[in-house]
């Protein structure tokens, strides 16, 4: 029962990461029909950005925690630099193009910010400063540590400052206006442009403090991480529907529950000598009383099996894809 | 369709042309015997390593092992054949590049080098052996660890550290000697060396009687692997075994502490760095791990008082090897009182020598015997030498640096 209990703590906390990312993907897709595949790699520069900052105060003597707050806040500021540069210089000049354009553009813009972080932090798996002391928890026999309850924390903040900003606040109005109807939403005094940027902003913002928290939770960053981690996160947008906000916070939570979960039984249940019926002709199950057919190695597979899954069965997500005022 | 056929017989076709130039073997029957310079024979020995780029500093402590090796031989006056001997030392830089390598291998055969110290790294060290082999050149590596290496056939292939397969059941009889578990689970990487290493720690541990957990997989790029560590907390193994690079053995290991893992975690030579501590923590503490061959510090006094004259600084890395490789070269010319290949290779083979990194001899297939492999610990950040295991017996360090202070 520990076993599980751990696997589901395990998969909430990347879960939530996955979630904050796929709120980028999908704030963007909801406004102007756009998969930004560049987001991965703002994740992954935010981690950059931080990881540098980090090491160069870390030996100044200010308190850990201070030292990884200022490297969050410096990895914000260029990510959503970044961010405002990618929409501006990228996708306004292609606002009236046909959707394949501006996808394609996504895709040249994530493998140049991928080269461009090879270029200033080379090709080497950095090494994530680790100044806070881990302290780890045990509740009913599974562990948690504090960077954990931290990171389930911060996220769960960050979904209820954004849900606040999206519903409660004037910039909110503005962007669920743009994404119902862009014609409309200018023609009743709203900067069209502003409303778009600003969405970029705040999903790169939101992207930048992933990338930290994922480098703290694992140790690690490096210049490719952004791929993957931008894969996933698109896969749990999907699932929630794209386009609907609660939808990628639900999404993100129940792909890394699937995930943990999945990898942590595979094994167990493609043990192929439990099944009486196959066990005596397989050489393996005499031998060694095992013969796993996919291990924990296929725990990536996981994302895009749902991601497959749910676009042959349920193409519009589990919250649907055009709620009224998705953002 | 039809325009890429014929890309790819003009291809093969110039792959044929370049294997035409290479395989012409130097058909003169002297080679490594020069003509006499004044009345004795010269005899030249080719070194190659990678003497620039990253890892330069390697490749200069091996020519160094070796260079020192044949200055001895020239103040022995050494006779081979009744005339004094005068050894010739030609270094090259490979680069740590396997076509360089190559093309560096040719150049020494051209030399008419009597024999060859080198190369540093396996992959290079494969593809330059093709070459050696073809023009009759013996070549002894003082660091290249793949077992493919020697796995050829090739006869003049030697090498005189251990093999990558030799370390899997070296830290896999340490732990069952030493930390004694009971239940032992064994992850890897899915890669080549990885899953080797893997398989040979689990034969090793099976041997001795320990129940070993059906193997876990992850990938060269996992960075989660809590999903494993948590299924196999729920088994409470005694130890962990990992077989793979460091940049994924450190999450594991601390995310292993994280979960509350108290087993030992053993890895090998990939993730026994010190690089461990800057990316598990102060998880990485207690961590075993393997290296082939011995730490430079223990190689004999003789050899590291001789390199600290000769260079000023002290071996880094595999200079003692080197050293030893070059040596075992010029003490079968004189068994064989010969620098002909031919009639130094058999005595080359069945040569038992005391070098600078104990007793050398050589298997069938050009392996060293009983080639020891170190078992390291991470202690306050800085990986340690633990014990050293030869032939399946440990040996605690400081007994071994005691048994090579009497040495050669």
């Amino acid at each position: 029962m520990d076993t599980f209990l751990q696997q589901v703590i395990n998969g909430l906390t990347a879960g939530s990461v996955y979630a904050v990312i796929a709120l980028g993907y999908t704030m963007v897709y909801g406004i102007i029909q756009l998969i930004n595949f560049a987001h991965g790699e703002v994740v992954m520069i935010g981690a950059m950005v931080a990881f540098t900052v980090i090491n160069a105060l870390a030996p100044s003597g200010l308190p850990p925690l201070a030292v990884v707050l200022i490297g969050t806040g410096c990895a914000v500021a260029v990510c959503m630099l970044v961010g405002y540069s990618m929409e501006r210089l990228a996708y306004r000049p292609l606002r009236g193009a046909p959707r394949l354009a501006p996808l394609i553009t996504a895709i040249g813009v994530s493998i140049i910010l991928q080269h461009f972080a090879l270029m200033i932090w080379s090709r080497n798996i950095l090494a994530f400063p680790q100044i806070i002391e881990s302290r780890t928890y045990f509740i009913a026999g599974a562990a948690v540590t504090n960077v954990q309850l931290a990171i389930l924390a911060i996220c769960l903040a960050l979904m209820s400052a954004l849900a606040w900003l999206v519903y409660r606040t004037p910039l909110g109005t503005a962007m669920r206006a743009t994404a119902q109807n862009r014609q409309v939403a200018g023609l009743m005094g709203i900067d069209v442009n502003r409303v778009i940027a600003a969405t970029f902003v705040i999903g790169t913002g939101l992207g930048a403090v992933a990338g930290v928290l994922f480098g703290t939770y694992y140790g690690i960053a490096q210049y490719t991480m952004g791929s993957i981690l931008g894969l996933k996160a698109f896969s749990a947008a999907v699932l929630g529907g794209i386009g609907n906000i609660p939808g990628a916070m639900l999404g993100g939570v129940l792909l890394g529950l699937v995930e943990a979960l999945g990898a942590g039984y595979i094994g167990d249940f493609t043990d192929l000598c439990q099944y009486g019926w196959l066990a005596g002709s397989i050489e393996a199950c005499a031998r060694d009383g095992h013969f796993i057919l996919a291990g924990s190695n296929y725990q990536d597979v996981f994302a895009f099996l749902v991601l497959i899954l749910v676009l042959v069965l349920r193409p519009q997500g589990l919250l649907g894809e055009r709620v009224g005022d998705r953002a | 369709m039809k325009f890429t056929t014929a890309g790819v017989t003009l291809v093969a076709a110039a792959f044929a042309l370049a294997g035409c130039g290479e395989q012409k073997p130097p058909a003169k029957a002297d080679a490594g015997q020069a003509a006499p310079a004044s009345g004795g024979v010269e005899v030249r020995i080719g070194h190659a390593g990678p003497t620039t780029g990253g890892i330069a500093h390697l490749g200069k402590d091996n020519e160094n092992g070796a260079k020192l090796a044949i200055d001895e031989a020239n103040q022995a006056g050494i006779k081979l054949g009744g005339q004094p001997a005068k050894f010739v030392f030609i270094g090259v830089d490979d680069q740590a590049d396997p076509k360089v390598g190559t093309t560096v291998a040719q150049k020494l055969v051209d030399d008419k080098v009597a024999g060859v110290v080198g190369h540093l790294n396996s992959g290079v060290s494969i593809p330059a052996s093709a070459i050696y082999n073809q023009a009759g050149v013996p070549m002894i590596s003082g660091s290249s660890t793949n077992p493919q290496m020697t796995e050829q056939g090739f006869k003049g292939v030697f090498r005189v550290v251990g093999r990558d397969d030799q370390q899997g059941p070296a830290v896999a009889s340490y732990l069952a000697s030493e930390r004694k578990p009971k239940l032992v689970a064994v992850i890897d990487d899915a890669t080549a060396y990885g899953e080797g290493i893997a398989n040979e720690v689990e034969k090793t541990l099976k041997a001795a009687n320990i129940t070993v957990l059906p193997r876990e997989k992850g990938t060269d790029k996992t960075t989660d692997w809590k999903a494993v560590l948590t299924k196999l907390r729920g088994r409470k193994p005694d130890a962990v075994f990992y077989g793979g690079m460091d940049a994924t053995g450190g999450p594991l290991l601390k995310q292993g502490r994280e979960l509350g893992i108290k087993a030992v975690f053993a890895f090998g030579d990939g993730a026994c760095t010190d690089k461990m501590k800057e990316l598990a923590g102060d998880a990485s503490e207690g961590l075993l791990c393997s290296q082939a061959g011995i730490p430079p510090q223990a190689a004999s006094k003789k050899f590291l008082e001789a390199y600290k004259k000769a260079f000023n600084t002290d071996p880094i890395l595999y200079a003692p090897f080197t050293y030893d490789a070059a040596n075992l070269l010029i003490e079968a010319m004189k068994k064989a009182d010969s620098a002909d290949p031919k009639k130094y290779l058999p005595e080359l083979q069945k040569i038992s020598f005391n070098g600078a990194t104990g007793p050398i001899s050589f298997d069938d297939k050009g392996d060293r015997k009983d080639a020891e492999i170190t078992i390291f610990t991470m202690k306050g950040g800085k990986i340690e030498p633990l014990a050293v295991v030869k032939g399946g017996k440990t040996l605690p360090y400081e007994e071994f640096l005691k048994s090579m202070g009497g040495g050669k």
